[in-house]
C-alpha cells in the first residue's frame, strides 16, 4: 500500500503539476510573515493567522489532489497518513514527510519533515523563538482544511522545529472525530 | 453527444449548469435547481436501500446512471461530496473519464480562484470556455 502511494505521489510530482520557482515561492512565503508579524506585532496572533490561510487553501486543494490522483477514500488513518505524507507533500512540495509516533489508540500520528522548503534560508530572531511563533504553520492549516473536507475534525500543530533549533521539524496530526452526518452517502 | 452539464455542491445545492445542445428544451433556472436538489436526495436513498448496503467489500457508492428511452444521465460523486452530472444521448455508456476531467476542470478554474466562493454557483467565464471545448471534443 505504501509503495503505491509513494508511485502515486511520484507519478503526479512529475506529470501532473505545474512547477514554480523555489526561490519565487521562498520569498513570497516570507514577506507574507514577515507582514503579518508586523500587521500583529503578536506571533502568537501571526500563527493563529498562518493556520487559517493554510485551512482556506486545503480546504480547495484537496479537491485538486484528488482530482489529478483519482484517489478514493482512505479506509483508516494509517491509510490516510500515507496519503499524505507520500502523495499530498510530495506532490506541492517535492518532499515525502515520514510518519512515526502513532498513538496507543491510532488517532494520532506526527509528521517528520526532513528537509522543509519554506524554511531555506530563513532564520528567526530572538524574541521570535521565544514568543513561539512556528513559521511554517500554514501547513498545518493546510493539512487541518484538506482533512476537513474528508469529513475529520482534526488539531494539527508543530512541535518542533528546526528554525527553533531543534533537531527536525515535526507536526503532529490528532484525529479529535468523524464527522459522519457530512460523509457523501454511500461513501462511509 | 452530451446534452447538459450539471454540478452539484455538498449541500445538494446547484452550483453550475449548461446545456450544449440547441435542440433540447431548455430548464428554467427553477426547474434546474429542482432538479439538482431532487437528485441529491434521490442519490441518498439509493445508496442507502442499497442490498449491497453494510457488507465489508461492496459499499455502494450511489447512483452512477439513470437510463430512459430517449437520454442517459451519468453521475460522478467525489469524494469530497461534489457531483458532476452529464445529461447524454443513450450512445454514451460510462462518462467516467469526462467527468474526471470535469472535475479537474473545478479544481483548476473555480477552487483556484481566491474569489470564488466555495458552495456558491460557478461564474468563471474560464470554466465555461474550457467546458465548452471539453464537451465539444466528446
Amino acid at each position: 500500500m505504501a509503495k503505491q502511494y509513494r508511485n502515486i505521489g511520484e507519478e503526479a510530482w512529475k506529470n501532473n503539476v505545474e512547477k514554480v520557482s523555489a526561490e519565487l515561492f521562498i520569498f513570497t512565503y516570507g514577506s507574507l510573515v514577515v507582514q503579518l508579524v508586523k500587521d500583529y506585532e503578536d506571533y502568537g496572533a501571526v500563527n493563529k493567522q498562518l493556520d487559517k490561510m493554510g485551512y482556506n487553501i486545503g480546504v480547495r486543494l484537496i479537491d485538486d489532489l484528488l482530482a489529478r490522483t483519482g484517489l478514493e477514500r482512505c479506509q483508516d488513518l494509517h491509510a490516510t497518513a500515507e496519503v499524505i505524507s507520500k502523495v499530498g507533500f510530495k506532490m506541492f512540495l517535492n518532499i515525502t514527510p515520514s510518519v512515526a509516533n502513532w498513538s496507543a489508540d491510532s488517532k494520532e500520528f506526527s509528521l517528520i519533515l526532513d528537509d522543509n522548503p519554506l524554511n531555506d534560508f530563513c532564520e528567526l530572531p530572538p524574541k521570535a523563538i521565544q514568543d513561539g511563533l512556528w513559521y511554517s504553520n500554514v501547513l498545518c492549516g493546510v493539512v487541518r482544511g484538506a482533512l476537513e473536507m474528508m469529513q475529520m475534525q482534526t488539531e494539527v500543530t508543530f512541535v518542533r522545529d528546526v528554525l527553533r533549533g531543534d533537531e527536525t521539524s515535526e507536526i503532529r496530526v490528532k484525529l479529535e472525530r468523524m464527522l459522519d452526518e457530512e460523509v457523501p452517502v454511500g461513501d462511509d | 453527444m452530451i446534452y447538459s452539464i450539471f454540478i452539484i455542491n455538498k449541500a445538494g445545492g446547484l452550483i453550475y449548469n449548461k446545456d450544449y445542445s440547441g435542440s433540447i428544451a431548455r430548464l428554467s433556472s427553477n426547474e434546474a435547481l429542482i432538479f439538482a436538489g431532487t437528485f441529491h436526495g434521490i442519490h441518498a436513498l439509493a445508496s442507502r436501500i442499497s442490498p449491497a448496503a453494510g457488507s465489508d467489500s461492496a459499499k455502494d457508492s450511489g447512483i452512477q446512471t439513470i437510463d430512459t428511452d430517449k437520454f442517459r444521465i451519468h453521475c460522478f460523486q467525489t469524494p469530497t461530496g461534489i457531483k458532476l452530472i452529464a445529461v447524454t444521448d443513450l450512445v454514451h455508456t460510462r462518462l467516467t473519464d469526462v467527468l474526471t476531467k470535469v472535475y479537474g476542470m473545478y479544481s483548476d478554474y473555480a477552487l483556484k480562484n481566491p474569489f470564488h466562493n466555495l458552495e456558491m454557483p460557478i461564474r468563471s467565464e474560464l470554466f465555461d470556455t474550457k467546458l465548452q471545448q471539453l464537451i465539444q471534443a466528446s
